[in-house]
C-alpha cells in the first residue's frame, strides 16, 4: 500500500511539474489568472530561418498595433514628473511624453498603459519587453546605451545634480558640508555622482542611502541629513512641497550633466524613429507655435512649408515612419506641444514650478533644438 | 493495486513489477527536472546573450563608485564591489545578532508578564502582544522609523537621558569604552577570571551530581568572574578603559558609540516584533509543563524558585528551544528588510551593486546562498543545543 | 491556565471590587508597584495616541485617497464588478453563518460589518454598495437558516467556485474596449484590492504544493524525497524578498524566448513557491500525529494507498493542522507588503504614491498608521473568528 502511495506522490509531483511548466506555456483564450502576453523581440517568426534576422525592425510598432496599447515604464514617485494623481491617474511630464506617442500611434492619447517600474527593475523590463519605451526620468550614459542594451532617444529634460540644504545652516559649497550627512536615493547615478565629486573635492561625508525617493526626502525634512542631493528639477519640485519651502536653499553648484530622456530598445530602429521625431515634434509644435487650441486652425489655414509637412498637409512624412499622415497633428492636438506639456506639470501654477532654462527652445537660447522636417 | 492472491513464479513483466515502477518512476522524475532546469538555463543563457552579458563574478574585483554609510571597516568609493558586499554581510550579522539577544530577553519577560497573575501587567502583555503579532512587519519597520525615529527632537534640541544617553533625529548616543594602556593586562586578568569561573562550575557541579544537592551553579560562576573583574579594574594603577561620552558638535553627535537611526529602528523594530513571538514560545513552554510537576516539586519541600529553577524551567525549554530556534532563524531572514529603512545589510548591498552592474543573476544568487548559510548555521547551533539540554535532562 | 481563573473572578467575588483588586493588583510590595508602573505606561501611551489621533493627524489624506487605497487605478466604471464578487462572497458567508453557527446567537453581527464600515469616509456610491452588502448577506443568512439542508452543498460548491469567479471579475473577459466586461489588465489592480488577491491565490496554489511536498517528504522514493526535501529546506533558509526580487528580475530569463509573465503574476508565483515550502512543513507535523493504526484500519478495508491518503489520512491530518494553517494564513497575508518592495502598487505599495502627492507630502504618520490599521483589523479579525471556529467544530482536537 505504502508503495502505490509513493507512486501516486510521485504522480502528484509530476503533475506539478508539468501544470507548472504549462503556466509559461501560451494560454490562447485568456480570461485566467495566466495572462500571457506575447512580447515583441528581436527573435525569430516562424516562418524565417533560424539564421539572423539583423534587427527587428518594425516588430515593436506592430506588436503595439496589434495589442492596441502602447506600455509606457514610469516613474510612480516623482512630482511634476511621473505620479499618480488622487483621481488615480498618471501624471508629469514624462507620463505625458507617453501620452504624446500614444497620439501619434493611434491617434488616441488614452491608448496607453503605464506601467510603475523601480529604479531597480527599469532596464530589465525594458529588456525583457514587458515594456514598449522607458519615459522614468533616466539620465542618458554610455554604459546606458551599450551594455544595458537601450538606445536613448532625444533629452527631453536638461538637468544637473544639484544640493539641497537648510538656510540655516549657511553652507554655500560642498566644502561647507565636511563632516556632515547627506541624504541620497540608491540605485540612481546620483548616488555615484557624489561620491566623485566628494572624493575629487576632498570632502568627507556619511550618506544616507534610500531605496525610494519619498524616504529620502521624507528623512531630509526631519532633519536626518544636512543635505539632500538629486536632479536640480528634482530639488525643485520636493522643495515646494517641503513644510517650510523658504527654509531651504538649493546650493549653487552642478554635480554632473543629467540629461533625461526615453530609452527603448536595441535593434527595432524604426520604434527608435518614431519615439525620436515623438520628441522633435513637441519642439517644433512649440516653435511654430502650434497649440492643441489653434492647431485646427492652423491645420486650415497654415502656409509655412514645414507646418504643412509636419501637420501631413503637404508629403508623407507620417507614413516614412510606418504611422499615419497625422500622426504630428495628433500629438499637438491630443497632448499639446513641449511648452504646454511643461507648463501643465512644471510651470508657473503648478506646484512644482521649475524655471525652463536648458529647457526652452534654442531661439531663447536654451538647448531645444528639432531637425528640419522634411 | 497489483496485488494478485497468489504470488506467480514466473518472472512479472517489469511494468507490473513495483520495484521496477519505481526505479523508472524516479528516473523519469530525475530526468524531468533535469530537463527543466536545462530549459530555465538555456533560456537564461540566449535571454542574456542577446543583452551581451555572461554569467561571472569578475565584476566584484572593479571599483563599486558609491559610498556606504555604516562600515565595520574602512571602505570608500575606491573599494571593490567585493568588500561593499562583505560590509554589507557584517552588519547582517551585527543586526542578527543583537536582535536575537535582546528578542529574548524581552520575550522571556512577555512571556512570564503573560501569565502573571497581576490583572494589569498580565492584560498589557496580551495587548502588545495582540498589537504586534497581527501587524505586517514591513510597515511596521516603515512606521516605527519614519513615525518615530526620525521624528526624534534635533540635534539643537537633543534630549539627554540619565547615564548619558543623547536622542536625535541623527542618532543615538551612548557612552563607550576607550581602552587604554593598561586593557591588555585587563583582558589577561579577565581572562584568569574566566578560568576560575569554569573551575568553579565544574567544581559544583561535580559536588551536586555527587551529593544530589542543587547549588546555584551558574551563579556562583558568574560571580566569581565578576569579583576577579573587578578586583582587576580596582588594582590596576590605571583604568583600563575611559568611558567616552557622547556629545553634541555642531550638528553632529561625537565620542561615545553613534547609533544611526537606520541601525537603531531595524533593529529595535525586530525585537519588538520577534519579542512578541517568542512570548507566545515561552508562554506556551511554560504552559506545558503540567501542573502536577510543581506540586510535585511542593510536596517534595523545594521553594517556588527552586520549582521553578529545577523543575518548570527544564521541562519548559525542551518546548520552547526548537519553536525559538525558527522565530531566530525569522529574525534574521526578515532583517533584509533593512532595504525599507535605508540600513545597509548585505541584502540593500547587494540590491544597490545589483542596480549599478546590471548583474541581477550573480547578485541574486549570492544573496540567496549566504542567507541559506546563514540559516544553516544558526539552526545547526540551535540543534547542537537542543541535543545538549536533552541530553542533560534524561 | 491560572490566568484565566484572576481574569474572571467568581460572580461572588466580583461583587466586591476592593478585594478583588486586593488580590490581583496590590497582592504584595512587588504586585503594587509593577501595578502602578503598568498603568501609568499604559495611561502614557494611550493619551499620547490619542492626542496624536485626534488632534495632530491631518486624517485628509486617507479620506482623499480612499478609493486608491482600497482598489488602486482599477477602472471606477467597472468597480460594480468588485461589487459583484465582494457580494456573492458575503452571500455565501450568510449562508454559512445561517448553516453552520446555528449554536451562536450573535455570529450573524458580523454581517453587519460592512454597513457599519459605510461610516467611514468612502463616497456615496460605495458607501450605498455597502449597505447592500449587507442586506445581501442578512438575506443569505436566512436562506441559510431556514433551509439548511437544502443548501449545504451549494453553499459548499459556492465556496469552491468563488476564486474563479473573482478572478474572472475582476479580471474581465472580452479583449474590446467595449465588449462584455472589458480586460482589466493586472497593472491596474492595486491598493487592498491586490494584497487581498495576492494572498488568496498564494494560499489557494500553495496549497496544493505544501501537500505534494509533504507527502514527497514522507515519501519512500530517495529520489522524491531528496527533491522535497532539498526545495522545503532551500526555500525556508532564504528570505520572502529574495524570492520575490527572483520573481521579478530572473523569472523572465527563465522563460522561453518571446514569453513573459505579467508581474503580479510573478509576485503570485514567488508567494506561492514560498508559501508551499512552510505549508508542507506544517502539514508534514499534520501526517506525523496520524498513528499507524489508521494506515492499517485502511488497509484492512481493501482501500489501496491512493484512497488511503485522500480518504483517511489527509483529511484528519489537514483537520488537526486547522490553527496552524489559519496562523500560516495570516502570515501570508501579512507577507504580500512586501511586493511593495519590488514595484507593486498594493496597499502599501499604493500609500507610498499617495505620499508623493503634492499636497499630502510629509504625512507619513497618518498613512502607514491607517495602512497598519487595515493589516490588524484583517488579522486579528480572522484569528479571531477561526479560534471562535475552533473552540465550536472542536478542531485541533482529537
Amino acid at each position: 500500500m505504502r508503495k502505490t502511495y509513493t507512486i501516486f506522490t510521485l504522480l502528484v509531483l509530476v503533475a506539478l511539474a508539468l501544470a507548472a511548466c504549462g503556466t509559461a506555456a501560451p494560454a490562447p483564450s485568456g480570461g485566467d489568472t495566466v495572462t500571457v502576453v506575447e512580447t515583441v523581440v528581436v527573435e525569430v517568426t516562424s516562418s524565417a530561418p533560424v539564421v539572423v534576422a539583423p534587427t527587428g525592425y518594425g516588430v515593436t510598432l506592430k506588436a503595439v498595433q496589434e495589442r492596441g496599447k502602447l506600455v509606457c515604464g514610469v516613474n510612480s514617485q516623482v512630482p511634476g514628473f511621473g505620479y499618480v494623481d488622487a483621481n488615480g491617474n498618471f501624471a508629469g511630464i514624462d507620463v505625458d511624453y507617453c501620452r504624446a506617442l500614444a497620439a501619434a500611434i493611434f491617434g488616441d492619447a488614452s491608448k496607453v498603459e503605464f506601467r510603475p517600474v523601480t529604479a531597480a527593475e527599469r532596464f530589465t523590463a525594458l529588456q525583457s519587453g514587458e515594456i514598449d519605451i522607458l519615459s522614468r526620468n533616466t539620465t542618458w550614459s554610455l554604459v546606458r546605451d551599450t551594455e544595458l542594451g537601450g538606445n536613448f532617444v532625444h533629452t527631453t529634460f536638461y538637468d544637473g545634480q544639484g544640493m539641497m540644504v537648510p538656510k540655516d545652516s549657511g553652507f554655500t559649497t560642498l566644502k561647507d558640508l565636511d563632516g556632515g550627512t547627506i541624504c541620497v536615493q540608491t540605485g540612481t547615478t546620483t548616488e555615484l555622482n557624489l561620491a566623485d565629486v566628494m572624493a575629487a573635492e576632498g570632502v568627507s561625508y556619511t550618506p544616507a542611502v534610500f531605496e525610494d525617493a519619498d524616504s529620502t526626502f521624507a528623512a531630509y525634512a526631519e532633519g536626518r541629513c544636512d543635505a539632500v542631493t538629486t536632479d536640480k528639477s528634482g530639488l525643485v519640485s520636493r522643495r515646494s512641497v517641503l513644510p517650510d519651502p523658504a527654509a531651504h536653499v538649493i546650493m549653487d553648484v552642478t554635480m554632473s550633466k543629467e540629461p533625461l530622456g526615453p530609452m527603448v530598445r536595441h535593434g527595432d530602429d524604426q520604434w527608435f524613429d518614431i519615439a525620436q521625431w515623438t520628441v522633435f515634434t513637441l519642439f517644433s509644435g512649440e516653435e511654430f507655435g502650434l497649440t492643441s487650441a489653434n492647431v485646427d486652425d492652423m491645420r486650415a489655414s497654415a502656409t509655412a512649408p514645414e507646418v504643412r509637412r509636419l501637420l501631413g498637409l503637404e508629403g508623407d512624412l507620417g507614413l516614412k515612419l510606418g504611422l499615419t499622415n497625422d500622426w504630428a497633428y495628433n500629438i499637438i492636438k491630443l497632448v499639446g506641444n513641449y511648452e504646454e506639456i511643461y507648463n501643465r506639470n512644471l510651470g508657473p501654477d503648478t506646484p512644482t514650478y521649475i524655471p525652463r532654462g536648458y529647457n526652452s527652445l534654442y531661439t531663447d537660447g536654451g538647448l531645444l533644438y528639432a531637425p528640419p522636417f522634411r | 493495486m497489483q496485488r494478485d492472491a497468489q504470488p506467480q513464479q514466473t518472472t512479472i513483466p517489469f511494468w507490473r513489477d513495483e520495484r521496477a515502477l519505481k526505479v523508472l518512476g524516479q528516473i523519469i522524475f530525475v530526468i524531468i527536472v533535469l530537463i527543466i532546469g536545462a530549459l530555465i538555463f538555456h533560456n537564461m543563457r540566449v535571454g542574456l546573450a542577446k543583452q551581451g552579458i555572461t554569467l561571472s563574478y569578475s565584476f566584484f574585483k572593479n571599483v563599486s563608485g558609491f559610498d556606504i554609510a555604516e562600515t565595520a571597516f574602512p571602505y570608500d568609493r575606491n573599494s571593490t564591489y567585493w568588500q561593499a558586499f562583505l560590509i554589507g554581510l557584517v552588519n547582517t550579522v551585527t543586526v542578527g545578532s543583537v536582535g536575537i539577544v535582546f528578542s529574548t530577553i524581552l520575550g522571556v519577560i512577555l512571556g512570564v508578564a503573560r501569565l502573571s497573575t497581576n490583572f494589569i501587567i498580565n492584560r498589557l502583555a496580551a495587548f502588545y502582544l495582540e498589537l504586534i503579532r497581527n501587524l505586517s512587519l514591513l510597515v511596521f519597520l516603515i512606521f516605527w522609523y519614519l513615525g518615530v525615529f526620525l521624528k526624534l527632537p534635533r540635534v539643537q534640541n537633543a534630549v539627554i537621558w540619565p547615564g548619558d544617553i543623547i536622542l536625535t533625529n541623527r542618532g543615538v548616543g551612548i557612552p563607550w569604552g576607550i581602552p587604554t594602556a593598561s586593557f591588555p593586562t585587563f583582558r589577561l586578568i579577565l581572562l584568569f577570571g574566566l578560568i576560575l569561573a569554569l573551575i568553579v562550575f565544574f567544581a559544583l557541579r561535580a559536588y551536586s551530581q555527587r551529593t544530589g544537592r542543587a547549588p546555584l551553579t551558574l551563579l556562583w560562576s558568574i560571580l566569581t568572574l565578576i569579583v576577579v573583574g573587578a578586583l582587576g579594574w580596582l588594582l590596576l594603577p590605571e583604568k583600563p578603559l575611559i568611558f567616552d561620552l557622547p556629545f553634541v558638535k555642531g550638528l553632529n553627535l561625537s565620542g561615545g558609540k553613534i547609533l544611526t537611526p537606520e541601525f537603531m529602528a531595524l533593529t529595535s523594530g525586530l525585537v519588538l516584533y520577534t519579542a512578541a513571538f517568542i512570548g507566545e514560545v515561552v508562554r506556551a513552554g511554560i504552559q506545558s509543563v503540567s501542573k502536577g510537576q510543581s506540586e510535585a516539586a511542593r510536596a517534595l519541600g523545594l521553594n517556588g524558585f527552586q520549582t521553578l529553577r529545577l523543575i518548570v524551567f527544564p521541562q519548559a525549554l525542551r518546548v520552547i528551544i526548537p519553536p525559538l530556534t525558527s522565530q531566530y532563524l525569522n529574525l534574521v531572514k526578515n532583517s533584509s528588510l533593512a532595504i525599507a529603512v535605508g540600513y545597509p545589510d548585505v541584502f540593500y548591498v547587494s540590491n544597490t551593486i545589483q542596480n549599478q552592474t546590471g548583474r541581477a543573476v550573480e547578485m541574486i544568487s549570492l544573496v540567496m546562498l549566504t542567507y541559506l548559510s546563514i540559516s544553516l548555521l544558526t539552526s545547526v547551533l540551535m540543534n547542537w543545543y537542543n541535543q545538549r539540554i536533552k541530553l542533560v535532562e534524561r | 491556565m491560572a490566568n484565566l481563573d484572576t481574569m474572571m473572578p467568581p460572580v461572588t467575588e466580583r461583587s466586591n471590587i476592593l478585594r478583588w483588586a486586593r488580590k490581583n493588583l496590590f497582592g504584595s510590595w512587588t504586585d503594587s508597584l509593577l501595578t502602578v508602573v503598568g498603568a501609568l505606561i499604559a495611561y502614557w501611551a494611550m493619551r499620547g495616541f490619542l492626542n496624536w489621533a485626534l488632534n495632530v493627524a491631518e486624517w485628509e489624506v486617507i479620506s482623499a485617497n480612499m478609493r486608491l487605497l482600497m482598489i488602486g487605478q482599477y477602472p471606477i466604471e467597472h468597480a460594480g464588478r468588485l461589487w459583484l464578487w465582494l457580494g456573492f462572497l458575503v452571500f455565501l458567508a450568510g449562508n454559512s453563518i445561517g448553516i453552520w453557527a446555528r449554536g451562536s446567537r450573535y455570529a450573524f453581527l458580523l454581517l453587519l460589518a460592512p454597513a457599519a464600515l459605510a461610516l467611514a469616509p468612502f463616497g456615496s456610491e460605495p458607501k450605498r454598495w455597502l449597505v447592500a452588502l449587507t442586506l445581501t448577506g442578512l438575506v443569505g443568512w436566512g436562506l441559510g437558516r431556514g433551509k439548511p439542508e437544502v443548501l449545504k452543498r451549494s453553499v459548499i460548491a459556492g465556496w469552491v467556485v468563488s476564486l474563479p469567479i473573482i478572478v474572472i471579475l475582476t479580471h474581465g473577459l472580452s479583449s474590446s474596449e467595449t465588449g462584455f466586461m472589458p480586460v482589466v489588465r493586472t497593472t491596474l489592480w492595486g491598493g487592498l484590492l491586490l494584497t487581498f488577491l495576492l494572498t488568496v491565490v498564494g494560499i489557494l496554489f500553495s496549497f496544493p504544493m505544501g501537500v505534494a511536498l509533504a507527502l514527497g517528504r514522507r515519501s519512500e522514493l530517495s529520489v522524491i524525497r531528496w527533491f522535497s526535501v532539498g526545495y522545503i529546506e532551500l526555500v525556508r533558509g532564504v528570505p520572502l524578498i529574495t524570492i520575490l526580487f527572483m520573481a521579478q528580475l530572473m523569472l523572465p530569463l527563465f522563460l522561453p524566448d518571446g514569453w513573459t509573465l505579467d508581474r503580479v503574476l510573478r509576485a503570485m508565483v514567488g508567494i506561492t513557491l514560498f508559501s508551499a515550502a512552510y505549508l508542507a512543513e506544517n502539514v508534514r507535523g499534520g501526517l506525523q500525529a496520524i498513528p499507524k493504526g489508521q494506515y492499517e484500519a485502511a488497509e484492512a478495508l481493501g482501500l489501496n494507498g491512493v484512497q488511503t491518503m485522500i480518504f483517511i489520512i489527509l483529511p484528519q491530518a489537514l483537520r488537526l493542522i486547522i490553527p496552524i494553517l489559519v496562523g500560516q494564513f495570516i502570515g501570508v497575508f501579512k507577507d504580500t507588503s512586501l511586493v511593495a518592495i519590488v514595484g507593486l502598487l498594493d496597499l502599501l505599495g499604493i500609500g507610498k504614491t499617495v505620499l508623493a502627492q503634492p499636497q499630502f507630502l510629509g504625512l507619513q504618520r497618518e498613512v502607514y498608521a491607517f495602512i497598519s490599521l487595515i493589516f490588524w483589523v484583517l488579522s486579528y479579525g480572522m484569528s479571531y473568528l477561526s479560534q471562535q471556529l475552533e473552540v465550536r467544530l472542536g478542531v485541533g482536537k482529537r
